[in-house]
């Protein structure tokens, strides 16, 4: 990097110059390099989240204002788009989607993790590392080969989750023709791949709760079960507002698992069932060149859904825990 | 420990099958791909559903790269290319920018590093819609350009590098760099970023395994003929949505990097997703 040259003496250096000045030019480059450098360092960073990042974001909202077609013309609209959106019944329709499928798979996701984590976080349990290891798994695997692999486990006619429930004596369900087993399906992929990651970030926080509490409680007669109401999970609050708006800004993007599940048709079923805010979002801005403005729309509306949702969550999730 | 408080902290027999169910529960599905990717497309019709690999990977794995409309191989050199470029990067300018804030005195310090984690909270596709006419306009539409340029630098690697730095390396060794006379960023290739190994493995393992998983913008910016792995396993399931041994073949192939550098790396990734969930 360019960075080095400033203490390495310049290629033309005038001819033998004496003590005095090169130790003044040193103490000068000296400065420079102290005052000015950490600026290059943390230069790449603004430059490249402020093109690539910052920039599109702010662009989607002054889109968000425009009749946009992305090969032809802008006019200035104001808020017709978002009006537009209020009596939308596809938007409708992909935010009721995607809370559903929020709703099966957070809520369910979380009382697992919270539960394993509790169970790893024993202080002699024997193969600690093993079952952290082997429920982190799951999200290693990409989002993609998830999504194909459930998408064949909850085929038809030969998957394997109805193979199974034909054994208990129930009859096959068709798992993409309707809301409900849609979104289970598309929960259980999400479930399957997340649960893990937000038992370890519990369990971290559960770590950092001093052992001593525990200990004490103990001595004064609290069994397990109190002791995980009135210490684990108080102390626990924050670590659980961080995996609760996480799973929020999750959820409210999820795009990948709906989309392979339905064979990549980004309007997820034939009626539908299962299209979520990403993928309509898609689906008008991206799919649709000349409707850019209004998928711009739905973006700042799934931006908001955001701030929104995790404040909420944030409410809820402090008040319980008091 | 007392003998009390040893049958206080006693795990019982109930949590380990639990812990064995849900260890097995998260193995299954990977499993199963495995199983059906080594089978005859015949045999996974079978009832009961197969249950142990089979002997047919090289031919299923065959008619993977026989699919001219998947461009497998192209896939997996452009993943191997994209995910190698953005993890050298994410570490290098991550540890710079982490080097610099913990360490370094500069006015607007504070409100910088405040940004940076405030950028942390801003989900990536509220950008998609211009972010994708920002590439038409450059002519980087179906290039890697366009699939690596914007992640070259990371929110959330500044801020891990920046936490590590700030207790991993003292002050003291930094003095020491200037008395002797080192640029500073001398100081930082020579003293810091090898003090920051530990912490830049790890961020590098994150981002090399997020990098590789990466769909939706590539799906968005990339065409069938010159897709990341991802990309071309979706295309592969489209087309041929009832080869599944084929599909499976090429799924596992494409997970197998990632698990193998899980199974090696495992205890670190986890350490740092945990470090990282309690430091604030």
């Amino acid at each position: 990097m360019s960075l080095s040259a400033t203490t390495a003496p310049p290629p033309a250096a005038p001819p033998p110059p004496d003590v005095a000045s090169r130790r003044r030019r040193r103490y000068f480059l000296n400065r420079l390099d102290i005052k000015y450098s950490p600026y290059l360092y943390i230069a790449p960073f603004f430059l490249i989240f402020g093109a690539f990042g910052l920039y599109p974001m702010l662009r989607t909202a002054w889109m968000s204002l425009h009749d946009w077609d992305m090969v032809g013309e802008h006019t200035f609209i104001g808020f017709d788009n978002y009006t537009e959106l209020i009596s939308d019944d596809y938007f409708w329709n992909a935010l009721i989607n995607t809370f559903g499928i929020f709703a099966l798979s957070t809520i369910p996701q979380l009382l697992m993790a919270l539960f394993l984590a509790n169970l790893l976080n024993q202080t002699l349990l024997r193969a600690k590392t093993f079952f952290r290891l082997a429920i982190f798994v799951p999200n290693v695997v990409s989002v993609a080969a998830v999504a194909i692999v459930f998408g064949m486990l909850f085929q038809r006619d030969f998957g394997l989750f109805n193979w199974l429930l034909n054994l208990v004596g129930v009859d096959q369900i068709d798992w993409r023709a309707q809301e409900w087993s849609s979104w289970t399906a598309i929960a259980t992929m999400v479930n399957w791949r997340w649960t893990g990651y937000n038992t370890l970030i519990l369990l971290a926080g559960m770590q950092a709760i001093p052992k001593d509490l525990y200990e004490a409680a103990a001595i004064d007669g609290a069994s397990p079960w109190r002791q995980f109401w009135q210490i684990t999970l108080p102390m626990l609050k924050p670590t659980f507002i961080f995996v609760v708006i996480l799973s929020t800004i999750g959820g409210m993007q999820l795009f990948t698992e709906p989309l392979l599940f339905a064979n990549g048709s980004i309007i997820g079923g034939n009626q539908r069932e299962y299209q979520t805010l990403a993928m309509y979002m898609y689906e008008k801005g991206i799919y649709n060149l000349s409707t850019a403005g209004y998928g711009a729309a739905v973006a700042w509306a799934i931006f908001m859904i955001i701030v929104f949702v995790s404040l909420i969550n944030f409410v809820l999730v402090r008040r319980a825990a008091k | 420990m007392t003998s009390a408080s040893r049958r206080l902290w006693r795990t019982s027999p109930l949590t380990y099958m639990a812990l064995v169910l849900a260890a097995l529960l998260s193995i299954y599905p990977f499993y199963y791909m495995i199983v059906i990717g080594t089978r005859s497309l015949e045999s996974i019709n079978d009832v009961p559903p197969p249950m142990t690999p089979g002997g047919a990977f090289g031919d299923n794995f065959g008619r993977v790269l026989d699919n001219d409309a998947a461009n497998f191989l192209k896939g997996l050199m452009n993943s191997i290319i994209v995910s190698s470029v953005v993890t050298v990067s994410v570490v290098l300018t991550g540890s710079l920018a982490g080097f610099a804030f913990a360490k370094l005195r500069f006015r607007g310090r504070n409100v910088l590093l405040l940004a940076i984690i405030v950028t942390m909270m801003i989900p990536t596709q509220m950008g998609l819609i211009p972010l994708w006419s920002m590439m038409q306009s450059l002519d980087w539409y179906d290039t890697l350009y366009a699939v690596t340029v914007p992640f070259l630098v990371s929110a959330f690697g500044v801020f891990m590098m920046r936490q590590y730095a700030s207790q991993a390396i003292s002050d003291e060794l930094i003095e020491a760099g200037r008395v002797d006379g080192a640029s500073t960023f001398r100081i930082y290739w020579n003293i810091v970023l090898p003090a920051l190994r530990p912490a830049a493995g790890v961020l590098g393992l994150l981002t090399f395994m997020e990098t590789w998983n990466s769909f939706l913008w590539p799906y968005a910016i990339l065409s069938p003929e010159n897709p990341t792995l991802q990309v071309s396993l979706s295309f592969l399931s489209y087309a041929y949505y009832t080869d599944y041994s084929q599909v499976f073949a090429a799924t596992a192939v494409g997970t197998i990097p990632l698990v193998l550098v899980f199974l090696l790396f495992g205890r670190q990734i986890i350490g740092g997703i945990m470090e990282g969930a309690v430091k604030s």
